[in-house]
């Protein structure tokens, strides 16, 4: 495990000298937890909002409300529809570290060095996918908290308030989060492994966030309710695909191949 | 140390080394030369436990490759035909890394010690990136000893290098020889493998040959004395032709050339019946052929086996 956490720093040490890392791992976590934020801002004083009740809302959604005020179910109905859109902080991050982490040890013929050393491929892999994964979760949980301060600062009522820390939200951010970036690291893994060309290795890769977007436009179109059942099933899917990720990333990984077939 | 029994490498179609047997022993620089595609990286890379053999076997510092590959690679120390450093990290930094992944005691010692050896200590913290090739070519070397391997393997350690550099390169394998570790050493440097070399194997695929620069010459080309004449006259050839343990015998530039199995021996009867022929020998001495006329002569000879 030290030579996977040596793995891990040495990838941050190198990654983050690289300023286009750092924006990318910085901005969409600024970008997602400020949209909502305005959001909520603009629509708390909006007067289109008085007057709305929750049968203004979608059936199924309304149901959620519970005893919330029109305004309120309004305004949940609106960042609930971001819920996703944070999960997809855990799945680009990792893919914007990780998708070049192989490609470019590579590119810069460091691999052959590091693969002569006693590190056996799941430690190798382990520490790539840590670097991957650790400043994703760190960043969507810190843009989360951020978001909930926002949410508090712009006077958000408590009905919302207790929405956004109810089990449905803190299971999607603190444990479907981290294996959905667990799992985008892999894939990006992976694609890095085979590929010889980081552009491709990312095009590909990024393809990971496709199923994401998928449900949240079905949320948007009304045809699936992300609700604690939905988040939990989410969970138990995404730790399986996680666990047959990890074991075929390493029968993936052969040393020999990528040696001799790169030039 | 290094024992390899028909070792050999396919490559789908391309048959990169074939049924190579060697021995090197502990604490010898072993010279492994061969021309561009030769299988010498291949071979490297088997050695090290990097990529397994298709046939054979061999074993390094006590393992098998194939079969103890990790505990291989802990005990012996690489230097591949690229440097591939971490650009933006410092000299120490890469070095620190790879303290970690050879779980070297020490770690802050050793990387001290070997970048004041190799005179990198005042630039440990720059990024290597900025390092010229032959300071990255250093470092290269600094992170492939630092473990302290038993068996060093290093892939054209001057390759591209200036002379000043090339030199302090050659110093300092000539100090890890004096610690007694053993070195595989490839090169397309010639004089650098005669230079630094106990033994050397010359090959192409194949082992074309193998035995100690000095017992190449002689069995490719014999030893051949010069002998300086005063004047040269045609007889002075016959007469020498005549001796029975004269291999071969030929005139160039007014001076005698004469190849002979054991000139120790032989010598004095030549100088005796030179003299008798009337020649007036001024100076005899020994023309020494280059490592480079052995290369040659052995890979022209030899040809290429890589097509399957």
């Amino acid at each position: 495990m030290n030579r996977a956490w040596a793995v891990t720093r040495k990838e941050w040490a190198e990654v983050f000298k690289n300023r286009f890392v750092i924006f990318t791992v910085a901005f969409m976590p600024l970008l997602l937890t400020a949209i909502p934020l305005i959001i909520l801002g603009a629509t708390g004083s909006a007067e289109e909002m008085t007057g709305l009740s929750s049968a203004d809302m979608p059936p199924s959604f309304a149901e959620l409300c519970g005893e919330m005020s029109g305004e309120e179910c309004a305004q949940y109905f609106i960042i609930s529809q971001f819920l996703l859109l944070f999960m997809l902080i855990p799945l680009a991050i990792p893919v914007t570290i990780a998708t070049y982490s192989v490609v470019g040890e590579k590119t810069t013929r460091t691999l052959e060095p590091v693969l002569a050393t006693p590190i056996t491929t799941g430690e190798f892999l382990a520490g790539k996918a840590l670097a991957a994964v650790l400043p994703a979760i760190a960043a969507t949980w810190a843009a989360f908290l951020v978001f909930v301060a926002g949410c508090v600062a712009l006077g958000a009522g408590p009905q919302l308030l207790d929405r956004l820390t109810e089990p449905q939200w803190l299971a999607a951010i603190f444990a479907v989060g981290p294996l959905l970036s667990l799992a985008a690291a892999n894939v990006a893994l992976m694609v890095s492994s085979r590929a010889n060309d980081p552009r491709v290795a990312e095009q590909i890769s990024m393809l990971v966030i496709l199923p994401l977007l998928g449900l949240f436009f079905a949320q948007i179109a009304g045809l699936a309710i992300i609700n604690l059942n939905l988040i939990l099933w989410m969970g138990a899917a995404v730790l399986a695909i996680d666990a047959g990720l990890i074991a075929f990333a390493v029968q993936l990984f052969q040393r020999e191949s990528i040696l001799t077939r790169w030039k | 140390m290094i024992k390899t029994e028909g070792l050999g490498k396919q490559f789908d179609e391309i048959r990169a080394v074939e049924g190579l047997t060697l021995e090197v022993q502990a604490g010898e620089v072993f010279g492994f030369l061969g021309p561009n595609g030769a299988g010498k990286t291949t071979t490297v890379r088997m050695l090290s436990g990097l990529i397994a053999p298709s046939q054979g076997k061999a074993w390094v510092a006590g393992c098998q490759i194939g079969v103890q590959d990790q505990l291989l690679r802990a005990r012996v120390g690489v230097l591949t035909e690229t440097p591939g450093l971490y650009d933006r990290l410092s000299a120490e930094r890469n070095l620190h890394f790879f303290a970690q992944l050879y779980a070297v005691e020490h770690a802050q010692q050793q990387v001290e010690r070997y970048l004041r050896m190799l005179g990198l200590w005042d630039r440990r913290a720059e990024p290597a990136g900025t390092f010229s090739k032959g300071m990255r070519q250093k470092l290269a070397i600094a992170r492939a000893v630092l473990h302290e391997p038993q068996v060093l393997f290093l892939d054209e350690p001057t390759s591209g290098l200036d002379p000043e550099m090339a030199r302090l390169v050659r110093d300092f394998i000539s100090e890890l020889k004096h610690e007694g570790r053993t070195i595989f050493l490839c090169t397309h440097n010639l004089p650098e493998a005669d230079a630094l070399c106990d033994r050397i194997a010359v090959f192409n695929v194949k082992l074309l040959a193998m035995d100690t620069p000095a017992a190449l010459r002689r069995d490719l080309f014999g030893r051949t004395v010069v002998f300086h004449l005063a004047s040269f006259q045609p007889q002075f050839l016959e007469r020498v032709r005549a001796y029975p343990f004269v291999r071969q015998a030929r005139q160039v530039d007014g001076k005698l050339l004469v190849t002979l199995d054991d000139p120790e021996a032989q010598n004095p009867a030549l100088v005796q019946g030179l003299v008798e022929a009337g020649a007036s020998i001024q100076f005899v001495g020994e023309l020494r052929r280059s490592l480079e006329d052995v290369y040659l002569r052995l890979v022209h000879e030899g040809g290429n086996g890589g097509a399957a």
